[in-house]
């Protein structure tokens, strides 16, 4: 046993390993907060509660008592519970979920400064006889709040309410936003875990000098980088581990395909990251420079890869390359370990590109590495 | 040929960096036992020499020795036999300083008891237990000096080993070195700022400036030239700098 707590890689992974647990913040961002951002984005996107749209709506005369002669007036008026300038209106429909209408009476200019700021999405103008409505027909949201009002204007609540016998809500697992969600975080923590976890350390190490330190030893140069990994991929096996008993116990989220799948592809993964965080840091020893390597390789792809929204939204040409980053390719294939009952058979060619990127780095990484 | 007299046998050494000549063929040679103290302002090349000879740095032109081998073909022998501390070093910080001592002893396959001895050579034992970053400077550089010495090397280089630190804990880092030397035989190589830690503790000095040296010999020797009463005296008139400039 003393030989083996005497064996410099047992004492390397020790030190490494008591560097990560024994620093507050690594426990917060590294566990308690991918937990934190999973029930808070579990919650706001799959509860079915009530819809909320904010517009505004303009009178275009200075009559200041009634919504003119437009239907949508007439509807307002109606239905509508006022409070100071602000119209509310509640539709109901036990499939689709509640929708609430928000109409806040206001002018031009505050009504663009409310545009501006988020705080509504349409622009409803309201004429004597005829009402018009601005929107950026980009905007999901604005288009649909569209759509709700100029159907309640002109065929009333029932054309929203009415039980329509064709919609059948799914509640399948896998298909809720969580679903997708939890698969995008395993993915995304493997990314942060590594190029943080690794690539900052090493060069923080090297500005500290104390690489060129260790090295003035008889240390063997790989043990340091073994170590180094192997301290983060216990870090990861643990982050991931309790990010799913959470998901788990509080979503009920299982995993429909295999777990031997799942377990190789966590692994290509954390091949994959370990790799590139020792290319991308072996050679600078400016740790803000590390910093922008490290936010130029995290950022494009945590907006890309598909990890909170699908990256079938982004143009078709950049589509075949967003599938073969690397984050993507573990996003995906979680995702259909998870929900689609994927098997070894449907991941392996994914695991074997993860594992060689990850290797295929870590050799060109090991050549331009500077120790001092 | 070497000659095994010397620890350390440097032989018209050169080395630049891009237009900067930064060693102007130097020859230096330290024997077993010897603590020599290498003086010199910024720039003047001490650094550049000290790296070559721990090996990070490859001479343009010359050799080098360390008992009797050089740096290629030799890497693993020559660095059981190297101790080094670096002036900027900074352990990770959530490790205890008995963890630190440990995970360097590990390198040179050495056990507990040899980093208790050291403990005790360094004057730490109290602070075992205590995370690097709650240490203070002198008891940091102590640990290093620590991880210097762990491997009992038969030459220790130190750049600026007592910088930043208060008198009382100067002259602890100086008893420590002065017990290894009585004890061990090691040899030192030392570069300061401080004229006094030359004084006290090498037996030879050596002043270079702009990649060359200047003078060389015992405190008295090199006083001689030209009849100065202080190493700050001649430092002025052999570099026309003091030599914290």
């Amino acid at each position: 046993m003393n030989r083996i707590t005497n064996h410099q890689l047992y004492r390397l992974i020790a030190a490494h390993f008591a560097e990560i647990i024994r620093e507050p913040a690594v426990i917060f961002w590294g566990i308690i907060f991918p937990i934190l951002m999973a029930w808070g984005l579990g919650i706001a996107f799959t509860q079915k509660g009530e819809v909320h749209f904010k517009m505004a709506i303009i009178k275009t005369t200075n009559d200041k008592d009634t919504l003119h002669e437009t239907k949508l007036a007439g509807y307002l008026t109606a239905n509508g519970v006022k409070k100071d300038s602000m119209y509310s209106i509640l539709l109901k429909n036990e499939k689709l979920g509640d929708v609430s209408l928000a109409f806040f009476e206001t002018s031009w200019a505050k009504a663009f400064t409310m545009l501006k700021k988020g705080e509504i999405s349409l622009i409803v103008e309201d004429g004597t006889t005829d009402t018009k409505y601005h929107f950026d027909p980009a905007s999901g949201e604005a288009k649909t709040a569209y759509q709700l009002v100029s159907n309640l204007s002109s065929n009333g609540s029932a054309s929203y309410s009415a039980n329509q016998t064709s919609i059948e809500p799914l509640t399948l697992k896998g298909t809720r936003y969580v679903d997708f969600l939890i698969p995008g975080l395993l993915a995304m923590g493997i990314m942060m875990s590594c190029t943080w976890g690794i690539s900052y350390t090493i060069i923080d190490r090297r500005s500290k000098k104390l690489l060129r330190r260790m090295v003035a030893t008889p240390m063997r140069k790989s043990n340091f980088l073994l170590a180094l990994i192997t301290a983060r991929f216990s870090m990861n096996v643990a982050e991931a581990l309790l990010l799913f008993m959470f998901a788990r116990l509080y979503f009920g989220t299982t995993v429909q395909g295999s777990w031997p799948a799942l377990i190789v592809l966590f692994l290509a993964g954390n091949i994959a990251f370990s790799g590139i965080s020792i290319l991308i840091s072996s050679h600078t020893s400016n740790p803000e420079v590390g910093n922008g390597i490290i936010n130029a390789l995290v950022t494009p792809m945590m907006v890309v890869s598909g990890i909170f929204f699908s990256y079938h939204n982004f143009p078709d040409w950049t589509i075949p390359i967003i599938r073969y980053l690397p984050l993507t390719m573990i996003a995906d294939s979680i995702r259909s370990i998870f929900n689609e009952g994927a098997g070894f058979i449907d991941v392996w060619r994914e695991a074997l590109v993860l594992t060689s990127i990850g290797l295929v780095s870590f050799v060109a990484g090991l050549k331009i590495f500077k120790w001092y | 040929m070497t000659d095994l007299e010397y620890i350390v046998d440097v032989r018209h050494v050169k080395k630049s960096f891009k237009e900067v000549q930064a060693v102007k063929g130097v020859s230096l040679k330290i024997r077993q036992g010897e603590f020599l103290a290498l003086l010199g302002p910024n720039g003047a090349g001490k650094t550049t020499l000290v790296e070559m000879i721990e090996g990070i740095q490859h001479p343009d032109e010359g050799e080098i020795f360390i008992e009797g081998k050089q740096w290629k073909n030799h890497e693993h022998e020559l660095h059981q036999v190297i101790g080094l501390s670096l002036q900027e070093t900074r352990f990770m910080d959530k490790l205890t300083a008995y963890e630190t001592m440990r995970l360097f002893a590990s390198f040179y396959k050495l056990d507990t008891l040899r980093v208790d001895e050291v403990f005790k050579l360094i004057g730490l034992e109290e602070k075992k237990k205590a995370y690097v970053n709650n240490l203070s400077g002198g008891q940091r550089q102590r640990l290093a000096l620590g991880v210097a010495v762990l491997n009992k090397p038969k030459i220790l280089l130190l750049d600026e080993p007592t910088t930043g630190l208060d008198p009382n804990a100067r002259r602890e880092i100086w008893n420590i070195l002065l017990e290894l030397k009585k004890a061990h035989n090691t040899s030192l190589l030392l570069t300061s700022h401080y004229m006094e830690e030359a004084e006290y503790l090498c037996d030879r000095i050596v002043i270079m400036d702009q990649g060359t040296i200047l003078a060389e010999g015992s405190l008295e020797e090199i006083l001689k030239l030209g009849g100065h009463h202080s190493l700050d005296e001649l430092f002025i008139t052999l570099t026309g700098r003091h030599i914290y400039e």
